[in-house]
């Protein structure tokens, strides 16, 4: 079932065409990853979904969430979903974190907002939340502030954060790029997990396609504002029809295949 | 030809002409004033009008001559004041990012001394002690201005120290004057000038402050500073002291516009050092 | 050198800021002790500025003190010097000042002949209101427009607060003041005109020495009135500059805010538009906003100089100008001291203010 289907999304940018037409389809419970190098137009595609683009930026095409435009929304409305039904997790923890406001108050502010909840009941949701993303000690966690946590704990909070409202569509971008190789593996885990038993639609922003053969089920491949493949994973990555997939594919230190 | 795109501004342009404007009555002033600004003549106070366009002070000179002569005095005394608080305080800067330890320590406790007091008073007290003259008003000024200099010197030097090229002219065998001035002085020198073109209008505020209080020009000399001072004592006539005081708005309104856009064409992230420093 | 954390989870962020050395255990405590020991350096190195610079100074203490006649006199001037440690060298005479320093005592100013500590202590609070007020004024109207600048970069509004601030870093103290006080009061005759209250009134019970908390506090309501119309038109003056200052600084702050990805996560989450101002936002803006504040606290002492002497203020201003220009040592080094003192506790307070807003400050 389709749950975020982007169709014909066009981004210009002071007259600079940045996304041309780019397709995808997310669905439940399947990772779809976005690869592409730097300037392709994967992360933008990700913040038109969430109307976070930068200012003086056009758009075109449309983001269906369900029967809903997201393009032509409202901005009120468009405010109830990000965080309620459309989350994200950024590329850098040390710094999408508010390094002055404590994880409690982070991970409770918009479920208050959205879910209504009061203080008690929005702790709870969050202590249970931080255990899910394997933070240890979540009780003693919730009162600490960013600062005092380590990249990787710090990317599984942002996760606890975008999971917080229960989101249909979790949006990834390069949620291991800024974290050291050794604890990449286990917040890649994580999401793959959440994914699975919450039935999530990730949309997995990534470079490395390293990292997009491990988790992701379907891949499309960007390359200047257009996908110019897209399939399931095994067919993408090892029998590409694209020249500049089977390009990429071959800029990978070490794999020869 | 095309003035590069930081310059194409409004305030840069009104900012450039106001300032060439000054410079040019500063060098002209005897062919364009009207009057001698020193000659004592009647009628005495005369409110603005046909040949005395900005009045007479209490001694009967004419107050738009004596402003423009005053160009003469402030315009080059605060260019050559901001220049000297650049070397002085950019050498002492320098020194203290490049050979830190002792050096850096000596050098900034001084220049935090300095910060502890406020500027006019420092200034004040100096002057005092040297005895009320225009150079000495200038001194005490120079006291009080070198310190910006020195921190963001200081702090600029401290960020290219370390970067490469610094370190591998060292590994080389070059001796830290040279790396000093072939390696660290380009990279210091876009910010500091957009801080001393920001420091003329802030110089001229204190120069002109400290002639108000009687500590710097003397009577009759024209200095705009102690025009208005003169012009406390007639307050009802209104133009003694309100002329003098629209020529220090000018200047430093210019300086500000010419400043405020170079640290707009500078990176944030200079510019945002400066300010923090600059105060 | 590396954290040796055992495991990588939960471990402090020790490459962000230099790491202490060990000693203390309270990081909090040692980050204060530090702040105190510096200030205390400070003070003792502002002793030796005011000392060394009115030891510079040509005019002769002994004549400014003793009648003609006296100074005739070879023994009387002698035994005058003798008194006041004069005979004594310089290092020594140094000494005896900051001892007396330490017990209160900065001796006798030769314009009031009265302690200088008695002078000081009537004129520091009526600079204190002037400065308070107008640093107050200062920063609501600063921050405000900042905000607003920042948030309508570019628009017409933003490009006016821009000019708007520029002519106020740029207009001249005495001469604004001197203009205020023409305008206001001779010609148009809306606010009262110079000093601190109605001449026909009498200052409020002392307690603060701001008369106008004074005057509130005993429940004078017309010697308020007429201490607030008194105070309201130099301290707009003073806070001209300052509001120019912080207007353009905090635009700049905001700005840089709003640019951080943690504010773009904000929006991610779907906050409202002022929760994300005001908790996200101008909590990390008011760090460089308060350092800004704190330093310009010390060009407003500057300007009350100014403003002070246009509005006949009995303030430090006026004390400081009249005691340099007649060379009153005692009273000049007195006025250091008091400034000084004033710029340590002000720069203790933006400290302490960090800690209170920056967690990674108060828990280092």
């Amino acid at each position: 079932m389709s749950l975020l289907a982007i169709s014909d999304l066009k981004v210009s940018i002071g007259g600079k065409e940045i996304l041309r037409g780019v397709d995808l389809d997310l669905r439940a419970g399947r990772v779809h990853g976005l690869a592409g190098e730097s300037g392709s137009g994967k992360t933008m595609t990700g913040l038109a979904v969430l109307g976070l683009l930068p200012h003086g930026a056009r758009t075109s095409g449309r983001i269906a969430l369900g029967e809903r435009d997201l393009l032509a929304m409202p901005a009120k409305e468009l405010n109830t979903v990000r965080g309620g039904e459309v989350a994200m997790v950024f590329q850098d923890p040390a710094t999408s974190l508010h390094p002055m406001l404590s994880v409690g108050r982070q991970l409770t502010e918009h479920m208050r907002h959205h879910l209504g909840l009061d203080k008690k009941q929005a702790r709870a949701r969050a202590l249970e939340l931080l255990g899910q993303v394997r933070i240890p000690g979540p009780e003693g966690a919730i009162d600490r502030y960013p600062h005092q946590f380590s990249g990787g704990m710090r990317q599984r909070i942002a996760i606890a954060i975008a999971l917080a409202c229960s989101p249909k569509v979790l949006i990834a971008d390069e949620p291991t790029t800024a974290l050291d190789v050794t604890v990449q593996a286990g917040v890649l885990r994580l999401l793959r997990g959440l994914c699975d038993d919450l039935g999530l639609a990730v949309l997995l922003v990534t470079h490395d396609l390293g990292v997009m053969s491990a988790v992701a089920d379907e891949v499309s491949v960007m390359k200047e504002g257009l996908v110019v493949e897209t399939g399931p994973r095994g067919q993408v990555l090892r029998d590409p029809t694209h020249p500049y997939t089977r390009a990429l594919l071959e800029s990978l230190p070490g794999e020869t295949s | 030809m095309k003035l590069p795109q930081a310059w194409r501004q409004p305030l840069a342009i009104v900012g450039g002409v106001i300032a060439l404007a000054w410079i040019v009555i500063a060098l002209a002033a005897p062919l364009l004033a009207p009057h001698d600004p020193l000659a004592q003549d009647l009628p005495r106070l005369a409110s603005p009008g046909p040949g005395h366009w900005f009045g007479t002070d209490q001694l009967g000179r004419d107050i738009l001559s004596r402003v423009m002569y005053g160009a003469r005095l402030s315009i080059p005394l605060t260019l050559l004041l901001v220049v000297l608080s650049v070397l002085i305080g950019g050498l002492l800067g320098a020194c203290a990012g490049y050979f830190g330890k002792w050096v850096d320590e000596t050098i900034m406790r001084f220049a935090d001394l300095v910060f502890a007091f406020p500027t006019i008073i420092l200034a004040m007290v100096v002057a005092a002690a040297l005895g009320a003259s225009l150079t000495n008003a200038v001194l005490a000024v120079l006291v009080v201005a070198w310190p910006a200099y020195a921190r963001v010197t200081r702090g600029l030097v401290l960020g290219v120290r370390e970067r490469e090229f610094v370190v591998s002219g060292r590994l080389l065998g070059f001796s830290a004057w040279r790396s000093l001035r072939v390696d660290v002085l380009p990279n210091v020198t876009g910010p500091i000038l957009v801080l001393a073109t920001l420091d003329i209008g802030t110089a001229l505020l204190l120069l002109s402050g400290l002639s108000f209080l009687g500590l710097g020009a003397k009577p009759p000399s024209p200095e705009w500073g102690a025009m208005v001072a003169s012009g406390v004592e007639v307050f009802d006539s209104w133009w003694v002291a309100t002329f003098p005081g629209l020529a220090i708005l000018t200047v430093v309104l210019a300086f500000n516009f010419l400043g405020d856009t170079l640290r707009d064409a500078l990176d944030p992230r200079t510019a945002r050092a400066i300010k923090e420093r600059a105060l | 050198m590396s954290p040796t954390s055992s495991s990588e989870d939960l471990k402090g962020d020790t490459a962000r800021r230099k790491p202490g050395r060990s000693g203390s255990r309270s990081p909090l405590i040692r980050f204060l002790a530090r702040r105190v020991l510096t200030a205390l350096l400070l003070a003792v190195g502002i002793t030796l500025v005011t000392f060394v610079l009115t030891n510079l100074v040509p005019g002769d203490p002994v004549s400014a003190n003793l009648g003609q006649r006296a100074l005739g006199d070879p023994a009387i001037v002698a035994q005058w010097r003798a008194e006041h440690g004069l005979d004594k060298p310089l290092p020594q005479q140094y000494l005896m000042h900051l001892q007396g320093v330490v017990q209160g005592d900065l001796g006798t100013s030769q314009q009031s002949h009265r302690p200088v500590m008695d002078d000081l202590a009537e004129s520091v609070p009526a600079t204190l209101e002037l400065a308070g007020a107008a640093i107050l004024i200062s920063l609501v109207a600063g921050v405000a427009f900042g905000v607003v600048a920042a948030l309508r970069r570019d628009r017409l509004s933003d490009h006016l607060l821009r000019v708007l601030s520029l002519i106020g870093i740029s207009v001249p103290t005495f001469w604004l003041a001197l203009m205020a006080f023409y305008v206001f009061f001779y010609r148009l005759q809306v606010t009262p005109g110079s000093g601190r209250i109605d001449p026909t009134m009498s200052p409020p019970p002392q307690v603060t020495g701001l008369y106008t908390i004074d005057s509130a506090l005993a429940g004078q309501w017309d010697v308020f009135a007429s201490a607030v119309g008194h105070l309201i038109t130099p301290a707009l003056v003073l806070a001209l500059y300052t509001i120019g200052l912080l207007t353009r600084f905090t635009r700049s702050a905001v700005l840089e805010v709003l640019g951080q990805d943690y504010v773009r996560a904000a929006r991610a989450k779907g906050l409202p538009g002022r929760v994300i101002l005001f908790r996200y936002v101008l909590r990390s803006a008011l760090v460089p906003i308060i350092t800004v504040a704190g330093l310009a606290f010390g060009s407003l002492l500057s300007g009350t100089v100014l403003v002070e002497a246009i509005f006949a203020w009995p303030g430090v201003g006026q004390y400081a100008y009249k005691s340099a220009t007649t060379l009153d040592l005692p009273a000049v080094m007195g006025v250091g001291l008091v400034v000084g003192g004033v710029y340590l506790v002000i720069n203790l307070i933006v400290d302490v203010l960090y800690g209170v807003i920056d967690p990674r400050v108060r828990l280092q």
